[in-house]
């Protein structure tokens, strides 16, 4: 990317990773919301690992609880009702969900920083672009207001904001959809996270537009060195951007690897379904593959795999192996191949044919 | 708009500054003059509103009265009487005749303005720190601290205001707290404050609880906002419009309050100077002088209405669904 500023140098230098394993990792995190008509399992013992530089895509759809992981690691999940019922947050090797609220309030913008699907509702409507960005640097570092103006315009610069010397003091509705989710990505580099979450980034724009800032985000990434959680339904943004894919299914992840193996070649037959789904330009005049029934009420999820009420090759019975009913038994994450796990009774058989 | 159009459309200062930013992607600023914050629609619905041009000379007329009373007065001193003119009706001379005592009577409701604002601003000043502070506490935190708030409000709504203040102020002498026992307009202006905040706390409360929900708000504690930040900086900017509205419409009903407690022989003695006073010495005479009740009352309520007139056309002005 071409930006000329001097941001990079303003900004002190990339802490180094005290452990040498992955930046962020979460360990069997649960999460439920306690409600008046029972306790709804949003999120039930997902596990994964974020590198520094990588881009790990989470993928499912409503309801799988994607963003309510997302909203845990974040601290901004509305409790109550919603409760973290166990698991571990590591950022840098320290759990997050044991600190102290000030310690977690100075991890959020340095050290983790998200940005959201809807960036005119994430933006203040009372404050210019450039008082918002700046407020990171104020809140985070004591900057006095001249210097965090100039902070912003170069952070503006760098998320390609045409102007922004003359946009900077420009209120959030004066922006298009695009120039808005730059405003919210500037807001959210300008600490320089070491793991950014963004919270389907691109379902509120236009095409064109969602391939800029998927571009633009690629780009930001390289020049920091960042770790990207991309939480999306979005197949095209996935097979584009991300190096791995987690799958989730009714708050668990079902399978993952690298997005080239599970789009080539799911081990999950609800991987499978959500392929057959995209529209195929071969298969045109015909009819789309939709996977039948519906996602699971996640207050009363269905028993051994949650897949299985959907699934065309769910076993049960006599037809089922031992241990491997799929209406009794819950199929744990397990390896399936090389680099990839998947949640399946019977991934062989699918990988093999 | 997407940004492709924002790109068609050039001009060369622009291009300068992208030349210079080393982006090379000019745009020229669309946006100017055609989109609309909600206080600049407010304005353009203000500007169209006769009330508001009332309310507002109205206004402006009743705090230069009181800022510089010498300039309404006619040359005359309030203080200088001469029991000779007791009583004399209005003249061309002395437009609102004289009091009892024979002093100028314009000259004294004139110089009356300034007590009467001043207690008006300062128990609004005082009803907005409570209800805000009261209301953005129980309407943040919720749970526990919104119970008790809450119930504590609705103790206060159940004594009405004047009763409350006329209390307040009677035991005033007795407590030897230092602005409550003098009987002076911050004795009053506390009184008022002190009975009249419930109805901007549960304002704030509900504009927090809807706020609170905004996602803005959910994006400034992920970018690591403190609790205070989110509370002072995001959530009670987005809150105070309709609190706003209330307030200027409490600064006329808090001047007649005033006025009532004076009235009711509570409030502000002689010799100090105010509407309500002057209404109370006036009434004895209402036969042989009306005058004496008749002008500052009509002064009162002009001064009321030009405060309920903004507050109305400011609400009108701030909610869209309001606009024909």
């Amino acid at each position: 990317m071409t930006s000329s500023s001097g941001y990079i140098s303003s900004t002190p230098a990339l802490e180094p990773n005290p452990t040498a394993g992955p930046v962020l990792e979460v360990e069997d995190l649960h999460v439920e919301f306690r409600t008046r008509n029972g306790v709804v399992n949003a999120v039930n013992g997902i596990s994964y690992s974020v590198d520094q530089g990588e881009t790990l895509a989470i993928l499912g759809e409503s309801g799988s609880g994607k963003s309510v992981s997302a909203q845990a690691i974040m601290g901004i999940l509305d409790s109550p009702p919603a409760v973290i019922a166990g698991g571990g947050i590591n950022f840098q090797g320290r759990d997050i969900l044991k600190m102290n609220e000030e310690e977690q309030r100075q991890i959020r913008g340095p050290g983790i920083a998200m940005i959201f699907q809807d960036a005119l509702s994430a933006l203040n409507p009372v404050y210019s672009v450039g008082f918002q960005i700046g407020e990171m640097f104020r809140a985070h570092r004591g900057t006095s207001r001249k210097e965090a103006k100039q902070h912003a315009i170069e952070l503006m610069d760098r998320v390609r904001i045409p102007a922004a010397a003359r946009r900077v003091n420009d209120y959030p509705h004066q922006f298009s959809g695009g120039m808005r989710q730059r405003v919210m990505i500037a807001m959210a580099l300008a600490l320089d996270p070491r793991i950014l979450i963004a919270d389907e980034p691109t379902t509120a724009l236009d095409v064109t537009v969602q391939a800029q800032v998927m571009d633009l985000l690629k780009d930001l990434q390289r020049d920091t060195g960042m770790g990207l959680i991309l939480i999306t339904h979005d197949l095209g943004v996935v097979n584009e951007v991300a190096d791995r894919v987690a799958v989730m299914y009714a708050g668990r992840i079902v399978e993952t690897g690298t997005v080239d193996d599970v789009f080539t070649r799911p081990a999950m037959p609800y991987t499978v379904g959500l392929m057959n789904s995209i529209p195929q330009v071969e298969a045109k005049g015909g009819r789309l593959q939709p996977i039948i029934g519906q996602p699971p009420n996640l207050a009363r999820i269905p028993s051994g795999c949650p897949f299985h009420p959907r699934c065309p090759m769910a076993r049960t019975g006599a037809a089922a192996a031992p241990d491997r009913d799929c209406v009794a038994d819950l199929p744990p994450l397990r390896v399936v191949t090389v680099g990839r796990e998947a949640a399946c009774h019977y991934s062989e058989e699918l990988l093999n044919g | 708009m997407t940004d492709q159009q924002q790109e068609q459309s050039l001009d060369p200062a622009q291009i300068e500054v992208d030349v210079r930013t080393g982006l090379g992607a000019p745009s020229a600023d669309v946006t100017e003059g055609r989109q609309n914050s909600l206080w600049s629609d407010a304005w353009g619905q203000l500007r169209r509103n006769p009330l508001f041009w009332i309310g507002s000379f109205l206004g402006v007329f009743f705090v230069l009265m009181a800022i510089f009373p010498s300039w309404f007065a006619r040359g005359a001193d309030p203080r200088a009487c001469s029991l000779t003119e007791s009583k004399q009706p209005p003249s061309s001379a002395h437009w609102m005749g004289f009091d009892q005592q024979g002093c100028d009577y314009l000259a004294n409701v004139v110089y009356g303005a300034r007590t009467s604002l001043t207690i008006g601003l300062l128990s609004v000043i005082g009803v907005l720190l409570l209800g805000v502070i009261i209301g953005a506490v129980a309407g943040y935190y919720g749970g526990i601290a919104d119970s008790l708030l809450a119930r504590l409000t609705d103790i206060f709504f159940a004594l009405p205001l004047i009763l409350g203040a006329l209390i307040l102020l009677r035991v005033g002498p007795s407590t030897g707290l230092p602005i409550l026992s003098d009987r002076g307009a911050g004795a009053v202006a506390i009184a008022l404050s002190a009975f009249g905040w419930m109805t901007a706390m549960r304002l704030v409360r509900s504009q927090v609880i809807a706020v609170k929900s905004q996602d803005y708000v959910a994006a400034a504690r992920a970018m690591g906002a403190s609790n205070f930040r989110i509370l002072t900086r995001h959530i009670l900017p987005n809150a105070v419009a309709p609190v706003l509205v209330y307030s200027t419409i409490t600064v006329g009903v808090l001047i007649a309050a005033e006025a009532t407690l004076t009235y009711l022989g509570v409030g502000l003695q002689r010799p100090a100077i105010s509407w309500g006073l002057q209404i109370e010495n006036g009434q004895s005479l209402l036969r042989t002088a009306p005058h004496l009740v008749l002008f500052p009352s009509i002064i009162l309520s002009l001064t009321v209405m030009a405060f309920i007139m903004l507050g109305d056309a400011l609400r009108d002005a701030l909610d869209p669904r309001q606009r024909s």
